[in-house]
């Protein structure tokens, strides 16, 4: 399963995303750049933390107008598995493709701390591989990572089970704790915590892998399902 | 030919009337005023080491690790495998306390360039950080000098004197902690606002408070980058003919005489230099970073220097120089962000985000093609002659020439004059009756000792993936270098009180605790880098600290074979007349395998704890300049610790083995408070394991508990003898002083409880300190 990790000018955590999946994952990868029309033969995208065009004006609200943000739009359209990490999220709010808003953190500062988040729905291509209520360990990092949205939003994402995460440890004020929210269709999923960063023993943990594996997962068993293969077996 | 500048306007510029006549003579005719600029920029104490040079020659600088040393913009070191590591410190002293944030940033902005000029991708930042304290409590904490005593100058002991009197009347004053508050804030933010965005972790470093930084803080900052050894890129320019680019953020007015301003003391009007201050855009360096690395890779760059210091100026004419060769550039191609403005401030702008090189001719386009992708201009704007000057035009009129040579590297230098450092008390004692148990969690709240949490947690210590520590768990920080599965150790340290007490050994001291740090992650000492922040050295007692501090510092690394490759001079410490503590401070980078590392604190209960290299002894004389003394005493008198070094050789690579033997399940080095500190710290690891020591020993209690001797390294392990057997074969007492436990910790002095501590009390007491400081 190939993963195209995007680069904005000002992500700095693409060569994370792409060490991540190519060396801890073992899954193909390749970054895209930002003025790209197209993402060519990905089977998913992530769009990676960071601070894109200097996250001046509001953290994304310049990065959804690249070009490459309209195949993105069309790639999960089509329901391609679109994962955003914190910079990510961030843009994946801006451009509309997930509800509600990162404000800054309560305290007002920039934190960057491992904490426990847990799996709050086992409904989705991220986090399939997990168990539900199942603690993680991932660290944040970020100065706007504080998710709030109206409350009938919050109403409607937990009665539609779309919040993938919640923070045990709340460092940052989000709302209901929600630490990862997903689409309405499911395929796009925005999270603060870095899984990235937890991908191998050295990092201090590997629960970040579950994300990952999840995505492949569910594209192994649609590939399964869609090829024409599959349906020619008489 | 102009006519001579009048003694003012000499003055204005820093310059000495003996130092303008060199200018003349030089030129062999009177400067223009673009050329006088250019001349005050270069010749400035913070350019061109004035002062400090015949010293510096002293430090070894020649290693069979080192590729590049002093004279670049970093020092470069081989790590095998094909790969080297870049690595310097620089301070942003001035324009941190005129502009905290910006200042600071700047200063992030600035050694992060001087890394990947040189080829190098940074993969990590520390910071060494000195403010005012933050309390309000009045703290006579300098001491009085002896004016009376053996000083010998009187100058010596009236300027102690003066100092302390104004110091603590400045410290009671509450205005004067909520600057140093906001200072704090803002300089932390701003190394998190830069460091974050550009994508480099900032991965330890440290952080003092003492009055005498009350009106000059001091942030020091160290980057480190690697890169294929082949793919160095150097800041020399060569190839006549071939042209010169320009690349980057557009020049404005901001920061013309910011090196000048380095090199002056503070007075009242200093505020009014915020203008000299720079902005800094992370954003904009990051792509210049991602551009630059890429354009390299083209084959098409035969040099290239960041503009930083003096900006244009210091660039143009130190590639010129380092190559031989001159420099012509026409000053109306200059990408400006600002109408109007004149040779000299083009020249003298400090606009941040800036580089200059020199490509190949005929391959301009492949160099301006990566640019342009990168959303960055770039702008041809001379070309390399061979005439060896810097040849400066505007609108086709030559507004300065100058030879490279003599304005790069033949600025005026000084054997200043130097006597003896400030003499201090040598024994004002111990005063307060002795209670170890309730000077613990007093100790561990002190701004010095107390967690700086509040600090690092703002920065993004593991971007990049390569940060194998975390802040406060481990004595050196960890990056591994992921191309060559090995990693790269690192620890800042200075002791601006002992350095105080005794310049000499206390730069010795500051090397020996960075090796050490190093060693007890199992890494071993290579390289150092060193930044020298001193007060006004045409004092002759305050160049007596800076002489005196370089010989020890020369001294201990030429002991611990770890040349130094480059580093930063900070002269003119000094606001109002009164100086800092003498602070040199060390950047130390070792070499090991990548491997999850010994970090601090306890594993498990039930295992020997062993303190190697012994208990050590101490005196009241080498206790005046301890955390305890500053804290509880409110004193600051004597001597430094007395560090033995072929002792502290010993235990260092008793250390080393004992750790790579994976026989240490946690391994701590005793600093600032002494051994209960260090025995606090380690029951604070994610276990919360506690300990139960008992010491045979004749010390006063609070000397036992409190001294600050080095060569000190508490270990807890499953091995005891193996351990033990491992020192005795260097020479290194190894006793067992107790055992670690489920719960609670205890120091006992031959059966005797000193102190009995709920391990949650202590942790709150350390957690809690600073963010209550700041607030």
């Amino acid at each position: 399963m190939k993963f195209g990790v995007i680069v904005f000018p000002g992500s700095n955590c693409d060569h994370d995303a792409f060490y991540a999946v190519a060396n801890n994952l073992g899954q193909p990868a390749e970054f895209i750049w930002h003025d790209s029309s197209s993402l060519g033969d990905v089977d998913a995208v992530i769009l990676p933390g960071g601070f894109s065009y200097g996250d001046y004006l509001r953290c994304g609200a310049i990065a959804k107008f690249s070009p490459v943000m309209a195949a993105v739009r069309k790639f999960a359209a089509d329901g391609g598995l679109v994962l955003g990490v914190c910079n990510g999220f961030q843009i994946l709010v801006e451009a509309g493709l997930l509800p509600g808003a990162l404000i800054r953190n309560r305290g007002l500062k920039f934190i960057c701390r491992e904490l426990r988040l847990s799996v709050a729905t086992t409904n989705s291509p991220y986090t399939s591989a997990g168990q539900k209520d199942q603690v993680l360990r991932m660290p944040i990092a970020h100065g706007e990572g504080c998710y709030i949205a109206d409350e009938r939003t919050l109403d409607a994402l937990e009665a539609e089970d779309r919040v993938a995460f919640r923070y045990i440890d709340n460092a940052n004020g989000s709302l209901r704790n929600i630490a990862g929210v997903l689409n309405r269709e499911r395929n796009v999923m925005g999270m603060m915590p870095h899984p990235e960063r937890a991908t191998e023993p050295l990092m201090g943990s590997t629960d970040g892998l579950i994300v990952f594996q999840s995505m492949v997962q569910t594209m192994l068993q649609a590939t399964f399902l869609t090829t024409p293969r599959a349906a020619a077996i008489p | 030919m102009s006519a001579a500048f009048s003694p003012e306007i000499i003055a204005q510029h820093q310059l000495t009337p003996g130092e303008y006549r060199k200018v003349v003579d030089i030129l062999g005719r009177q400067p223009t005023y673009t050329e006088l600029g250019i001349f005050a920029v270069m010749w400035s104490e913070h350019c061109s080491y004035k002062s400090s040079r015949v010293h510096l020659k002293k430090l070894p600088t020649r290693g069979k690790l080192v590729v590049q040393g002093p004279g670049e913009n970093a020092g470069i070191i081989d790590i095998g495998g094909g790969y080297v590591i870049a690595f310097k410190i620089e301070s942003h002293n001035h324009p941190s306390f005129i502009e905290p944030l910006q200042g600071a940033a700047t200063g992030v902005g600035g050694i992060l360039r001087d890394i990947f000029t040189m080829g190098a991708r940074p993969i990590a930042v520390m910071d060494s950080l000195r403010f005012g304290r933050l309390d309000q409590v009045g703290q006579a904490s300098r001491p009085v000098g002896s004016s009376s005593s053996s000083v010998g100058q009187a100058s010596a002991g009236r300027l102690v004197g003066q100092a302390s009197a104004s110091q603590s009347e400045r410290s009671s004053d509450s205005s004067s902690a909520a600057r140093n508050r906001r200072i704090v804030s803002g300089v932390v933010a701003g190394i998190a606002h830069y460091g974050n965005c550009f994508g480099v972790p900032t991965v330890g470093g440290e952080c003092i408070f003492e009055p005498c930084y009350d009106g000059n803080p001091l942030v020091n900052v160290f980057a480190l980058g690697v890169c294929r050894k082949e793919e160095v890129f150097y800041a020399k320019a060569a190839g006549v003919g071939n042209p010169v680019i320009y690349v980057g953020a557009r020049t404005g007015r901001d920061g013309i005489h910011g090196a000048s301003m380095a090199s002056a003391e503070f007075t009242e009007e200093s505020k009014q230099k915020r203008p000299n201050v720079q902005v800094g855009d992370p954003f904009m360096e990051k792509l210049l970073l991602e551009a630059c690395i890429e354009a390299m890779r083209t084959g098409a760059i035969v040099g290239i220097q960041d503009m930083g210091a003096a900006g244009l100026t210091c660039s143009t004419c130190e590639m010129g120089s380092r190559g031989e060769v001159g420099i012509e550039i026409e000053l109306d191609r200059v990408p400006q962000r600002e109408t109007g403005m004149t040779p000299y401030e083009i020249m003298l702008s400090e606009s941040q985000e800036r580089m200059l090189l020199v490509a190949d001719k005929g391959r301009e386009d492949e160099v301006f093609r990566v640019f342009k992708k990168w959303g960055l201009e770039a702008a041809e704007i001379g070309t390399v002659t061979d005439d060896g000057k810097l040849r400066v035009r505007h609108h086709g009129e030559i507004v300065a020439e100058i030879p490279n040579r003599e304005l790069a590297d033949e600025a005026p230098l000084y054997h200043r004059p130097y006597t003896v450092p400030p003499k201090v008390a040598q024994a004002i004692g111990l005063r307060t009756p002795a209670n170890v148990h309730a000077a613990l969690p007093a100790l561990l709240a002190a701004p010095d000792i107390c967690s700086k949490r509040w600090i690092w947690e703002q920065y993004d210590y593991q971007v990049r993936t390569n940060t194998l520590t975390v802040p406060e768990q481990t004595d050196a920080a960890i990056v591994r270098v992921k191309e060559t599965g090995t990693s790269i150790a690192m620890s800042l340290d200075g002791n601006g009180r002992y350095t105080y007490l005794s310049p000499r050994e206390g730069a010795q001291l500051a090397v020996a605790e960075c090796c050490r740090n190093l060693s007890v992650v199992g890494a071993l000492p290579v390289a150092a880098t060193n930044c020298l922040n001193f007060g006004n050295p045409e004092r002759p007692e305050i160049m007596a600290q800076l002489v005196e501090a370089i010989e020890g510092m020369s001294d201990a690394c030429r002991f611990f074979d770890t040349p130094i490759t480059g580093g930063n001079v900070s002269l003119y410490n000094e606001t109002l007349g009164e100086g800092i503590y003498p602070t040199p401070v060390i950047g130390m980078v070792g070499l090991m395998k990548t491997a999850a590392p010994v970090t601090m604190g306890f594993k498990n209960a039930g295992r020997s704890v062993i303190l190697l290299g012994g208990a050590g002894t101490c005196d009241e004389v080498r206790f005046g300049g301890t955390q305890y003394a500053k804290e509880i005493e409110k004193q600051l008198w004597g001597l430094p610790p007395a560090l033995d070094l072929l002792h502290e050789k010993r235990v260092q690579e008793a250390v080393r083995e004992i750790v790579a033997a994976g026989l240490a399940e946690s391994a701590h080095d005793l600093s600032d408070g002494g051994l209960a500190v260090a025995l606090a710290e380690c029951c604070f690891g994610t276990a919360e394991i506690g300990a139960r020591i008992d010491l045979d020993s004749d010390l006063r209690p609070e000397v036992l508990a409190f001294h600050e001797a080095p060569s000190r390294i508490l270990i807890s392990t499953a091995r005891p003898k193996q351990v033990a057997a491992i020192a005795e074969k260097h020479g290194v007492p190894s006793p067992v002083i107790g055992v670690t436990i489920e719960q609670g910790m205890e120091i006992r002095q031959r059966g005797n409880t000193l102190g009995s501590w709920d391990i949650a009390a202590l942790r709150a007491a350390y957690e809690g300190a600073l963010e209550a400081h700041v607030r």
